[in-house]
C-alpha cells in the first residue's frame, strides 16, 4: 500500500478535531487547552506540507513555517496572560474561569 | 541579486511600524513617566499615517510579490481603522493614570495592533492575511489583559485569548484546504482558476468548499457574529473600558474589511457557495443583538451585544456580494465608528465618587445633572436604533436597499424586524436619563479631551443628514475598486 495525500489528509484531520476536543471538552486545565491549540496548528501544517509537496508547490511550505514561527509567539502571550491571571487568582483550572457569566 | 520589491505602496504600514518600534524606544528609556508623551507621539503618528494613505495615487497597486494590495477599498476602511485607533488613544489618556495602569507598552500596543489591522486590509493572499491577522489578535489579547493586577482583566484575556487561537486554528485550517483544492493561495489567483474551469458543473470541490466553510468561520470569529460571539460580551466586560472602546471600533472594523476582501475577490464567482452561511449567520446575529441586549444591566455588556448585532446588519451587504453591498458596509462601518466611540466615550465619564461604574442604571437622572452629555447619548442611542434623520439611519438605509436590490427580501424584513425590538434597549437609556431620579448622580466636571471627542463625534452623527455626500462618493468609490 502507498501513502498517499488522502493518509495525510485523514491524519491532519484527526488531529485537527482531536485538538478542537481538547478545549471544548478539557474540563482541568488551561495548559491543556494550550497544548491543543498547538496540537490544531500542527495539523494544519501537516496538511499544507502533504499539499506542497502533491502539487509540486514551495509556498505550502513556506506558509508552515510561517505558522511554526507565528504559533511560537502565541503560545509566548498565552502563558504571559495565564502567569498574570494565576498570580490574580491563584488556579488555572477551567471550571473557575467564571467571573464573568457568558 | 534580486531587486527590492516596491515599498512605496506600504509606506503607511512602514511608518507605523517604525514608529511603534521607536515610540517604544522612547518609553524605555523614559520610563513609565513618558506615558502621555508617548500617547500623543502615536496619535501624531496615525495622523501622519491617514496623511501617507490619502497621499497615495487613487489606483490599484500590487506589490511584495502580489501578497499586498492597496486600493480605494482598502485606503477607505484604513483610514477609518486608524481615526478609530487615535480615537481610542484619546479616550485612554485619563483612564489608565486614573485606575493606575499608566505604562508606556499601551499606546505601543495599540500602534502595533493598527499595523496588523492595515495588513489585514491590505492582504491580497492567504499567507498575508494570516500574517497581518495574527500581528493583530496578539497585541489585542495583551491590551485585553492589560490592567494586570485585575482578576476581570486578566480573566477577559485569557477567555481571549483561548477562543481567539481557536478561531486562527480554524482560520488557517480553511486556508490549508483552500492552498491544496484551489493550488494557490493568492486571491486573484485562486479567482483566475475558480473561472478557468476547476469547477465541475458549476460546483467547486467538496474540500475547496470545507476550506470556504472553514475560513468563514474563522473570519467570523474575528467579527464576532453569532455563532461564533460568545467571547464578546465577556471580553467587553472584563477589559478596562478604553480598551473595549478600542475592541468595539478598529478591529471590528478591519475584521469585516477582510471578511469582505477574502471572500468576495477568490470566491466572488461561485457565490452559491457561500451565500447561504452569510445569510444565516448575519440573521442570527441581529436577532441575538437584539434580544439578548434587553436583559443587560451592565453598560458594557449591551455594548457588545449591541456590536454582535451590528455586525448583523454590516454581513447583509456581504450577504448581497455586490458592488452597492460593499458600498453599504463602508458606509455603514463608518457611521458605526462615529456612534460608538461616542458612547464609549460617555461610558467612560461615568464615575461615582473616585469609583467608576459600569451599571445602565446608573445613567438614571443624568438629563438633570449632565445636561449636555445625556443630549449627546440620547443622539448615539437614537443613531444606533436607526431612528431618522441620526447618522445611524442612513448606515441602515443602504444596506437593506442593498438587500432589496440583491432579491434578499428575508433578511432586510429580518434586519427591520430585529431593530425594531433592538430600539427596546436604546430607547430605555434614554427613558432612564429624562424620567427617573437618582440617588447617586455621577460625578461632575468631565475630562476635556473626552468632552471633545463626544461632541466631534456627536455632531457627526446629528448632522450627517444635512451633507451626508462627500462620505457617500468616497464610499462609493471605494467600493468600485473591489469589483475591476
Amino acid at each position: 500500500m502507498t501513502i498517499g495525500l488522502g493518509h495525510y489528509l485523514t491524519v491532519a484531520a484527526i488531529l485537527f478535531t482531536l485538538g478542537i476536543l481538547g478545549i471544548f471538552l478539557n474540563r482541568k486545565n488551561v495548559i491543556v487547552i494550550l497544548m491543543s491549540v498547538e496540537l490544531m496548528l500542527l495539523a494544519v501544517n501537516l496538511n499544507l506540507v502533504a499539499f506542497s509537496t502533491h502539487l509540486n508547490d514551495l509556498v505550502g511550505q513556506v506558509f508552515a513555517l510561517f505558522v511554526l514561527t507565528v504559533a511560537a509567539g502565541e503560545a509566548a502571550i498565552g502563558l504571559a496572560i495565564l502567569v498574570v491571571y494565576f498570580r490574580n487568582r491563584g488556579t488555572i483550572a477551567v471550571e473557575d474561569i467564571n467571573m464573568m457569566k457568558g | 541579486m534580486t531587486a527590492l520589491p516596491a515599498l512605496a505602496p506600504a509606506y503607511p504600514e512602514l511608518w507605523l511600524a517604525l514608529s511603534a518600534m521607536a515610540l517604544l524606544m522612547l518609553g524605555v528609556f523614559r520610563g513609565d513617566g513618558a506615558t502621555r508623551l508617548v500617547s500623543w507621539l502615536s496619535v501624531a503618528a496615525l495622523a501622519v499615517t491617514v496623511l501617507l494613505i490619502t497621499m497615495q495615487p487613487a489606483e490599484t497597486v500590487t506589490t511584495f510579490g502580489g501578497l499586498f494590495v492597496v486600493d480605494g477599498f482598502g485606503r477607505f476602511a484604513k483610514v477609518l481603522i486608524l481615526l478609530g485607533s487615535a480615537f481610542s488613544i484619546i479616550l485612554s489618556l485619563g483612564y489608565i493614570r486614573y485606575e493606575r495602569m499608566e505604562r508606556f507598552e499601551y499606546p505601543v500596543l495599540i500602534l502595533l495592533a493598527s499595523t496588523g489591522m492595515l495588513m489585514m486590509v491590505s492582504a491580497n493572499d492567504l499567507i498575508a492575511l494570516y500574517l497581518g491577522l495574527e500581528l493583530q489578535s496578539l497585541s489585542l489579547y495583551v491590551l485585553a489583559a492589560f490592567k494586570r493586577d485585575s482578576g476581570r482583566a486578566t480573566e477577559a484575556g485569557l477567555k481571549y485569548f483561548v477562543l481567539g487561537a481557536l478561531s486562527s486554528g480554524m482560520l488557517l485550517y480553511g486556508a490549508s484546504m483552500i492552498y491544496g483544492f484551489a493550488g494557490s493561495t493568492g486571491f486573484p489567483q485562486i479567482a483566475q482558476i475558480l473561472s478557468q474551469g476547476a469547477l465541475v458543473g458549476g460546483q467547486a470541490s467538496i474540500g475547496l468548499v470545507v476550506g470556504i466553510v472553514f475560513l468563514t468561520a474563522g473570519l467570523a470569529f474575528k467579527v464576532s457574529a453569532v455563532p461564533f460571539h460568545m467571547w464578546t460580551p465577556d471580553v467587553y466586560e472584563g477589559a478596562p473600558t478604553p480598551v473595549t472602546a478600542f475592541f468595539a471600533v478598529a478591529p471590528k472594523i478591519a475584521a469585516m474589511a477582510l471578511f469582505v476582501r477574502a471572500i468576495l475577490t477568490p470566491f466572488g464567482e461561485i457565490a452559491h457557495e457561500w451565500q447561504q452561511i452569510i445569510i444565516v449567520v448575519s440573521a442570527l446575529s441581529m436577532l441575538l443583538g437584539a434580544f439578548a441586549a434587553i436583559a443587560q444591566s451592565n453598560i458594557k455588556r449591551l455594548m457588545a451585544y449591541s456590536s454582535i448585532g451590528h455586525v448583523g446588519y454590516a454581513l447583509i451587504g456581504l450577504a448581497a456580494g455586490t458592488e452597492e453591498g460593499v458600498r453599504g458596509i463602508l458606509i455603514y462601518l463608518a457611521i458605526y465608528l462615529a456612534m460608538n466611540v461616542g458612547t464609549f466615550a460617555i461610558i467612560l465619564c461615568m464615575r461615582q465618587k473616585d469609583q467608576m461604574v459600569e451599571g445602565v442604571n446608573d445613567l438614571a437622572g443624568l438629563a438633570k445633572t449632565h445636561p449636555g452629555m445625556a443630549l449627546l447619548l440620547a443622539a448615539f442611542m437614537f443613531s444606533l436604533a436607526g431612528v431618522p434623520p441620526m447618522a445611524g439611519f442612513f448606515g441602515k438605509f443602504y444596506i437593506f436597499m442593498a438587500a432589496i436590490n440583491a432579491g434578499l427580501y428575508t433578511l432586510a424584513v429580518i434586519g427591520v424586524l430585529s431593530s425594531v425590538v433592538g430600539a427596546y434597549y436604546y430607547l430605555r437609556i434614554v427613558k432612564l436619563m429624562y424620567f427617573d431620579e437618582t440617588a447617586e448622580p455621577l460625578a461632575k466636571p468631565v475630562r476635556g479631551e473626552l468632552g471633545a471627542v463626544m461632541t466631534v463625534t456627536g455632531l457627526f452623527t446629528m448632522l450627517f443628514f444635512i451633507w451626508p455626500a462627500p462620505l457617500l462618493s468616497m464610499a462609493a468609490t471605494a467600493a468600485r475598486a473591489l469589483f475591476p
